[in-house]
């Protein structure tokens, strides 16, 4: 069986390509992944805006991401093709929020939302507002037709593909039935639910306090005119994101954790229908030489004491090709069950890339034909 | 692997004297597994140590490869002489019926509330309550004493929240006020604030030696310490072995190994090496001591918090249950017990 390979450069080339998602579990290299396709395709002449969540300070830095800042900047550096361009964002959650909430609102109504201190819960704790923002953050920008390529990272989200379910999740949660039965029984309701209901609605009570179903209350009154334009906006990005001008990517490393969730995520963005491009393998390694392991090893030992240096680079030899063999296996598994998604591996650098020329290192590797080693 | 510092064990009497370990991490550094190895290690001597997961993920149940946990404590392994590990799945929504039913013999009536989200409504509005509820569980299981009077675990190990969130997550002081003043909760959330800052309790952080662990970790030592919860140990997982002599590191980072050297030593264990292997295998060396070279830059910053290390291999065939008794094993050699 041939496997596909996944062939980025022409996807990140192609002027359809509107918007790049990448999904995978923390700590799998998402931003940096986000950050390399991002400045391959500015290399390339596009103009694109990378949208980070939580970079690594160096990797901010890297690109002129000083600070949470809820639009995006043109990164100074020389390009490739000087007829592109490369701008970064870093996603305020909160602020994203503010900006939703004033949009779809007048300017006092706003001003009482705002003030209130279950708004503040809302905006920033309530699970999946921070892949809700991203995704409304998109969907933005994208409005504003300013770019060619929007590359957007998602959070690491324990709950997978949150930012799908979030915006269902948050309106159903603020549609207020629940606070208006706790806050105001009507006696329709205590009908059905009987006397077992007055004394749940004692014990929330008695558990959260009077005041804070009091906010809440008052929170979902201001909130209520808005759930219409908020339900408009939430399905048009997600049309948004199934249109074939976007592609996601999963990014995983070679190891069951992270490949479980990746495998999730394929399902997933395969059944809501999504563009999945295929499968971006980060950090592998593809062992250098070509000097079988058993070999290695047994030269490795007989080395020892009188060659220590060749026998102590035979053994780090020898130790990428075990660390080879468990990956792929770890693939072989992934493989059986996604045939036809397809893959690219990406090598592991020596170092985390926190700089440009390491970001365009992986850009090279991403865009390149690796053969299966 | 030795500990940091000579002379003085890693493992403190303080870590020694408390039941309750706290392990939190940096999500990726792999917090579960080390929190399961630990569990494992402490379970040495005949003793019964139970491990608990708060965030729903069935990590443990994975790990030990047994059926999802419910909301029950399951024996899950046994250690080397006999210890036994529970393992303990607290489910925020079952958590709170309890606490109703107890307190206002409400069952039946919140099983069909349930179903209209209405927990999930609470603990959303409240989201300190969701701490509260979690951590007074442990606390629970901390407290417990059989019929002997003797507390029922010898140790309780939480895999915790990740570093970002820990401090909220014990922070209870702070969840307080998102509730109510009075009530059977409150008073648990007070229990459970002594427990956390007495010497029954201790926290520690896994990380790897990468960037941003370690300056996540760094940052959550300064916030514990900030609101006086004890740190134990910082747990550095994934460490790469160095292979090469220290005075070869520099120069392998650096690609300067002679290959001349390289090519003499490999044709004395009769293989005949081209450019083209000498250059990969340079390579694999220069990758090798960058990342030796980086990770001691990370142990050094770690080092400067003052807290001491522990520090476990890289699992070669990924984490599983054989992974976790190696973990153990090494943490035992470490003088953890």
């Amino acid at each position: 069986m041939t496997k596909r390979v996944l062939d980025l450069a022409p996807l990140l080339r192609d002027r359809h390509t509107k918007v790049v998602v990448t999904c995978g579990s923390g700590g799998v290299g998402k931003t940096t992944i986000a950050a390399a396709m991002a400045l391959w395709a500015a290399d390339a002449g596009r103009k694109v805006a990378v949208l980070t969540i939580d970079p690594a300070k160096r990797l901010a830095q890297a690109l002129g991401l000083e600070a949470l800042d809820n639009d995006p900047r043109r990164v100074d550096i020389e390009l490739a093709d000087p007829g592109g361009e490369l701008w970064a964002m870093m996603l305020d959650t909160r602020r994203t929020f503010d900006e939703m909430v004033m949009h779809h609102s007048t300017a006092q109504r706003a001003e009482a939302i705002l003030a209130n201190p279950f708004y503040k819960v809302i905006s920033t704790s309530f699970s999946g507002t921070q892949e809700y923002m991203a995704m409304e953050k998109l969907s933005t920008l994208a409005a504003t037709n300013q770019f060619d390529l929007i590359v957007v990272d998602t959070p690491p989200s324990r709950s997978a593909l949150d930012f799908l379910d979030a915006p269902q999740r948050l309106s159903a949660f603020l549609d207020g039935r629940m606070i208006r039965l706790l806050s105001v029984p009507s006696r329709g309701v205590m009908k059905v639910l009987g006397a077992g209901f007055t004394l749940f609605s004692k014990a929330v009570s008695t558990v959260l306090g009077g005041q804070m179903l009091n906010d809440a209350a008052q929170f979902v009154r201001l909130f209520e005119e808005m759930f219409g334009g908020f339900r408009e906006r939430a399905q048009a990005t997600y049309e948004l994101l199934r249109e074939p001008g976007t592609a996601f990517v999963v990014v995983s490393i070679c190891e069951a954790d992270s490949l479980r969730e990746a495998s999730y995520f394929a399902d997933r963005l395969r059944a809501e229908r999504m563009p999945l491009a295929g499968l971006i393998l980060n950090r592998t390694h593809p062992p250098l030489a070509r000097l079988p392991l058993a070999t290695a090893e047994v030269a490795a030992e007989k080395l020892e004491r009188t060659a220590p240096l060749t026998a102590a680079v035979l053994g780090i030899h020898a130790d990428r090709l075990a660390t080879r063999a468990a990956e792929l296996h770890m693939r072989a598994r992934f493989d059986r069950v996604h045939t036809d998604l397809p893959i690219i591996e990406v090598a592991t650098l020596a170092s985390d890339a926190h700089d440009v020329p390491a970001l365009r290192e992986i850009g090279l590797r991403l865009t390149a034909f690796s053969p299966v080693a | 692997m030795t500990a940091e510092t000579p002379g003085t064990p890693a493992w403190t009497s303080e870590c020694h004297r408390a039941r309750l370990h706290i392990v939190t991490g940096k999500g990726g550094t792999g917090k579960t597994t080390v929190a399961a190895a630990l569990a494992l290690t402490l379970a040495a001597d005949g003793r019964r140590v139970l491990l608990v997961e708060v965030e729903e993920r069935q990590g443990f149940a994975r790990l030990f490869d047994v059926p999802p946990l419910p909301y029950e404590e399951r024996k899950v392994a046994i250690a080397h002489d006999g210890g036994e590990v529970r393992a303990l799945a607290v489910d925020v929504e079952a958590a709170l019926l309890e606490y109703f039913q107890i307190f206002y013999s409400l069952g039946f009536a919140v099983r069909s509330l349930k179903k209209m989200g209405a927990v999930e409504f609470a603990t959303t509005l409240a989201p300190g309550l969701r701490d509260v509820l979690l951590t007074g569980k442990v606390k629970e299981t901390v407290t417990r004493l059989g019929s002997d009077s003797k507390p029922v675990y010898d140790a309780v190990v939480v895999d915790a929240p990740p570093t970002g969130r820990v401090v909220t997550f014990l922070g209870v002081t702070g969840a307080m006020s998102d509730i109510a003043r009075r009530g059977p909760i409150h008073s648990q959330a007070e229990g459970v604030v002594r427990l956390l800052h007495s010497p029954d309790t201790i926290v520690h952080l896994v990380t790897l030696l990468e960037d941003m662990p370690v300056t996540e970790t760094i940052e959550a030592i300064g916030h514990l310490r900030e609101v006086d919860l004890p740190v134990g140990t910082i747990i550095v997982n994934a460490a790469t072995e160095p292979r090469l002599p220290a005075a070869s590191l520099v120069p392998a980072a650096e690609h300067r190994l002679d290959h001349a050297r390289l090519a003499a030593g490999l044709a004395a264990a009769g293989i005949v090496a081209d450019e083209a292997m000498l250059d990969g295998l340079a390579t694999e060396a220069a990758e090798h001591g960058i990342r030796v070279l980086d990770e001691a830059g990370s142990r050094e910053q770690l080092v400067a918090t003052g807290v001491p290390m522990l520090s476990l291999p890289r699992l070669v065939e990924g984490a599983d249950l054989g992974g976790v008794y190696e973990l153990a094993d090494r943490l035992s050699e470490q003088g953890v017990r």
